[in-house]
């Protein structure tokens, strides 16, 4: 019963969202049916749609992991686009600067490299609040800039191949990628992009979850999230909690660049994140910042985003922005929860 | 390099700070009443696009410019809704509002203009180029007026400062919110309105690039007042100006272009270092509006 009213608001704040979405596209003209059964048919029973949103939906099980674990104490990330960004180029960089390492050692150091990238940038906020008290939503909307700008500024002028027209940098030597699904699976063709990286994102899920509920630091986390005064009177060290959960909140934002240049594209693109940062927001919110809600959210948003592409080219008027206005309508439906608790109310069916 | 610092770039500069004080205003209004507004980009991109598209249909530029106040004001309505009536959290609202307004301009133009993501040319006599400027400059001193020396703007404060002591005083709390988010709408709508009818003579998809995150840097930097906010912005619309008329011009002495990338993080590693307050610390100035009160 606990876990069906833990249900019932997602799955009314998503139904909701779509209704506003229809309203959308019958203004325009277009048929919402139609839209939908496009929009949800490709991602799912259209050949290789499930392979792609199972891809798509590996960024967004870690940015939604990475907003999780810091709201669970007490902070907003709004900083994963930025964290994710310098990770990706972290493990570009180590990906061909030891090309030639064995890919024994060269596979995890470029992992590495995107966690630790990723951790450090969201470290700085967790420092700047630990330390001064400055608001981390803000400091982290600020990272954001500065982590592109700097990122660009590096594929700019030191990693592009002379010539390039395009802001990207050199490829990723051979020993660093990482292989598709499809070479274990048979039957399932190579051609789709979803990787190792989506297995990763699975374990992410169970480590986030063992993390959180199953051992000490865990619970001094959540406590620290929770009452800040009453886990300081109990003595946790609020300001360790803080830098170490943003931290752990950037090294999984970071993990997106594994996927993105381990196992997707073997090279940095600059300004290659679909808002996965942002998304991840909402992926969180949807799933109660809870591993196994983040991983159904996650879905959800790539059955979005793969579909969306379909919706653009087979409908009259509509484009693939009905995503967006589903996505930001969903957030606000589920952060705005008080409206149908109200409702409900006024019917009886809930307390 | 001297060349650089002429008339032009001047005039460059108030143009550049024209949306940016006009948005970073807004967020002056909403931050002041204690509902937080990083909502500012979308607000500004709903001005911009709803501003092009009328002045484009009905010809005139004033109708355009009251169309992106108050789509911006619709915006700040749902903003307002959610986090007052319905006690979202304001940080989340304000993102679902930018990613919304990342799509509504671009799923409206598809089935109006038959284009994605942008509205069509408007006829240059049909364009407002120095209003909106003349309105972001007057908008200074009347907010600094409202804020410090009307009743409204003590109650916006104290609202913002301390709820339960105004609530206790007899101010409506919820009230005098919804004007402070709804203000902050109509002038950020302005701002999106001057960069689609003023600055340019179209909306392009997502036009504000940031901009609305970077009037609520000014704002931050500015220590939530009119007059330090409007000079933080004239500083960032400096900075953008220096960086658009430095390429191609200025070279390092190695022959190579100066990266435009490290002028681009200057506000934003400026309002790092204020909030942190190694240079003038900046916080909502508690202080301030409570002995406004106690003089009352």
């Amino acid at each position: 019963m606990k876990l069906l009213r833990e249900l019932l608001f997602p799955a009314v704040a998503v139904l909701s969202a779509f209704l506003v979405g229809g309203v959308f596209v019958l203004a325009i003209g277009d048929s919402p049916i139609e839209t939908y059964r496009l929009l949800i048919g490709s991602a799912l029973w259209w050949p290789d749609g499930i392979g792609y949103t199972l891809f798509l939906a590996t960024p967004l099980i870690f940015t939604g992991l990475a907003v999780a674990v810091a709201f669970q104490a007490g902070l907003l990330n709004i900083g994963a686009e930025g964290q994710l960004y310098v990770a990706a180029f972290a493990a570009a960089w180590v990906g061909i600067t030891l090309a030639a390492w064995p890919p024994v050692v060269l596979i995890p150091l470029c992992m590495l490299a995107a966690i630790a990238a990723g951790a450090s940038w969201a470290a700085i906020p967790g420092v700047l609040k630990a330390r001064f008290g400055s608001h981390e939503v803000i400091n982290t909307i600020m990272m954001n800039f500065i982590a592109v700008a700097l990122v660009s500024y590096f594929t700019q002028y030191h990693y592009r191949t002379p010539g390039d027209p395009i802001m990207e940098t050199a490829p990723i030597g051979a020993n660093a990628h990482i292989p598709r699904l499809g070479r274990f699976i048979t039957g399932f063709p190579e051609r789709i992009p979803v990787n190792v990286a989506f297995l990763l994102a699975l374990a992410a899920c169970a480590f986030v979850y063992v993390l959180l509920w199953h051992t000490r630091w865990g619970y001094e986390l959540r406590a620290t999230g929770s009452n800040p005064s009453a886990a300081e009177y109990g003595g946790i060290s609020i300001r360790k909690q803080i830098v170490v959960a943003m931290a752990i909140s950037g090294g999984l934002a970071g993990c997106v660049g594994i996927n993105e240049v381990m196992g997707y594209r073997h090279l940095y693109y600059d300004g290659f994140s679909d808002n996965y940062g942002f998304t991840g927001i909402a992926v969180a919110l949807l799933g109660r910042n809870h591993p196994v809600g983040v991983l159904c959210a996650a879905f959800l948003f790539a059955i979005l985003s793969r579909g969306g592409i379909p919706v653009d080219a087979f409908t009259q008027h509509v484009t693939k922005d009905i995503v967006q206005i589903l996505q930001a309508t969903i957030i606000l439906f589920v952060a705005a929860e008080g409206f149908f608790r109200g409702a409900f109310k006024k019917f009886g069916w809930s307390r | 390099m001297r060349d650089l610092f002429t008339a032009q770039l001047v005039w460059s500069t108030i143009r550049l700070s024209t949306p940016l004080i006009l948005a970073g205003l807004g967020g002056l209004f909403s931050e002041r009443s204690g509902v937080i507004n990083i909502a500012l980009e979308g607000m500004m991109l709903a001005g911009a696009f709803t501003a092009a598209s009328v002045t484009y249909a009905a010809g005139n530029p004033w109708l355009g410019l009251l169309a992106g106040a108050a789509a911006g004001l619709a915006i700040a309505g749902i903003h307002a809704v959610a986090c007052i009536r319905y006690k979202a959290n304001q940080v989340v609202t304000g993102t679902a509002i930018n990613i919304l307004m990342i799509g509504v301009p671009g799923f409206l133009s598809g089935a109006l203009f038959l284009s994605s993501g942008s509205t069509p040319q408007i006829a240059k006599e049909h364009l407002l180029p120095w209003t909106p400027i003349v309105m972001a400059f007057a908008a200074v001193p009347i907010s600094w007026y409202t804020l410090y020396r009307t009743p409204f703007g003590l109650r916006l404060r104290s609202v913002g400062e301390n709820p339960e002591a105004a609530d206790a005083a007899g101010v409506n709390v919820a009230k005098v919110r919804y004007s402070g988010v709804l203000l902050s709408g109509i002038l950020a709508g302005i701002g999106g309105a001057y960069l689609s009818i003023g600055q340019s003579s179209l909306f392009t998809r997502n036009m504000t690039s940031g901009r609305g995150f970077i009037a609520l840097a000014a704002l931050i930097f500015g220590k939530w007042r009119p007059v330090q906010t409007m000079l933080a912005c004239l500083f960032f619309g400096f900075t953008e100006a220096v960086t658009i008329q430095m390429q191609g011009v200025v070279k390092l002495p190695s022959g190579e272009d100066i990266p435009v990338q490290f002028i681009q993080m200057v506000p934003y590693v400026l309002t790092i270092i204020v909030l942190a307050g190694f240079i003038g610390h900046s916080r909502p100035p508690s202080a301030l509006g409570r002995a406004y009160e106690k003089e009352r």
